[in-house]
């Protein structure tokens, strides 16, 4: 699931022959995926300035029609002399049926291009402001594909874990972290954090020897993988946080929870 | 309490609102009940009218005659130190300060409160080491006393240069 990239336009057509043609520019209209076109037949009208050829009156140039028929002589009597003949033959396949046109596709969600707001680089400090974890300044690591940031606490700092969240629910401080060369484990992606969600249909638990009346629910543990995983990213933020002369304060900063004082209004803040 | 500061020619005032919003002006003229010729020479303000509840008044007055030319109000600018002043005032000194506020992240509000924090911490103990002193010597009306003074909470001085603590 690679994040596709925007299109790039429709190169102009290279010059027939060897007669150089004046150099044609890219169309500003496109197709926006879906058939529908990006702007409008009369936004068109405004944007190629239609409106100044209106009512204006070219002479025309008489075109230099070709023949379509010819005339034969025919021999023979009775027969007129001549005939215009075709000088095409007219198709003899009439179909019966339009065409059928493949339509270009709806572009589903996960073939999105995804835009993340230019202040959430990785090693961002932001502040989560949705979910358990609210209100905790938080490291980015990386955009996933999916669109999702993906952010750690550090955990062993304010306990948050590894996790994906929604660029909407955070706000993307100033204050950045150098991670330096730190490279995201290859198998962090957006399957890794995907909750296995075993199936409540009572069919399936009748199949699988269950009592279909009884709900159970096994409190989270995470496995040993994603210790190890957090272990080995953290080790990396906490290093980055080492780094800095004023550490001491930006650990506790770390480790304090974000919250509004009288007369504090998020619109009008900094972050 | 009479008023002291009027709208007058040579008096100084601090634009607030509009686009000259927190420059220094000087009036020149009074045109009218609602509107005054300002010119600011020493503050890049372009000699034109400005509605007086635009305005307000600070406590510093130019001395020149009224509808004085550029040149005039330049020289009695330069002449009364006026931007020098300006900046000592406690007024001007106050906006710095809130200036200063608004352009603070979330790490450096962050950093004050901690160094509040500190400060406080440190008031502290030496108000109740203090009183504790004063409760001892029979200054301050308590009879039994405690042998131990009060526990010594951390004294460490809050960083000095801490822009806009208060």
């Amino acid at each position: 699931m690679a994040p596709p990239q925007p299109k790039a336009a429709a190169k102009p057509a290279a010059p027939v022959g060897g007669v150089q043609k004046a150099k044609l520019g890219k169309p500003r209209n496109y197709d926006l995926g879906n058939g529908v076109m990006r702007f409008s037949k009369s936004k068109m009208f405004h944007k190629k300035a239609k409106y100044k050829f209106i009512g204006k009156k070219h002479p025309k140039a008489p075109k230099a029609t070709k023949p379509t028929v010819v005339v034969k002589p025919i021999g023979g009597e009775k027969n007129g002399g001549t005939r215009t003949v075709l000088l095409r033959r007219r198709t003899a396949f009439y179909p019966t049926q339009d065409k059928i046109k493949s339509k270009p596709h709806h572009k589903t969600f996960s073939k999105h291009v995804r835009r993340t707001r230019p202040s959430l680089t990785p090693g961002t400090v932001c502040i989560l402001l949705a979910g358990r974890h609210a209100g905790k300044r938080v490291v980015l690591l990386a955009v996933l594909p999916s669109g999702l940031l993906l952010v750690t606490g550090p955990f062993a700092y304010n306990s948050c874990p590894l996790r994906r969240v929604p660029q909407r629910f955070v706000i993307g401080t100033s204050t950045k972290l150098d991670l330096g060369a730190f490279q995201l484990p290859a198998h962090l992606d957006d399957a890794y954090f995907k909750k296995n969600k075993k199936s409540a249909k009572r069919s399936v638990k009748r199949k699988e020897g269950e009592d279909i009346f009884v709900s159970k629910k096994a409190p989270y543990a995470p496995s040993e993988q994603r210790k190890a995983d957090q272990k080995l990213v953290d080790a990396a933020v906490t290093a980055a946080v080492r780094a800095r002369a004023d550490r001491k304060l930006l650990r506790g900063y770390l480790r304090a929870a974000f919250g509004l004082r009288s007369s504090h209004f998020p619109h009008r803040l900094r972050f | 309490m009479p008023f002291e500061r009027y709208v007058e020619p040579g008096r100084v005032a601090l634009v607030a609102d509009g686009k000259l919003k927190g420059k220094l002006v000087s009036i020149v003229d009074v045109i009218d009940q609602t509107r005054a010729l300002v010119d600011g020479p020493g503050s890049g303000v372009p000699r034109q009218q400005i509605r007086l509840n635009q305005l307000h008044l600070t406590k510093f007055r130019l001395s020149y005659s009224f509808t004085a030319p550029t040149r005039v109000v330049r020289k009695a600018w330069s002449d009364a130190k006026l931007n020098e002043k300006w900046a000592d005032s406690q007024w001007s000194k106050n906006l710095a300060n809130k200036e200063k506020r608004a352009q603070m992240t979330d790490f450096d509000r962050f950093k004050l409160t901690s160094a509040r924090v500190k400060r406080n911490r440190a008031r502290t103990a030496v108000f109740k080491s203090m009183k504790a002193k004063a409760a001892r010597s029979g200054a301050f009306g308590k009879k039994k006393v405690p042998k131990t003074p009060a526990k010594k909470v951390r004294t460490k001085k809050a960083p000095a240069a801490k822009p806009a603590k208060k």
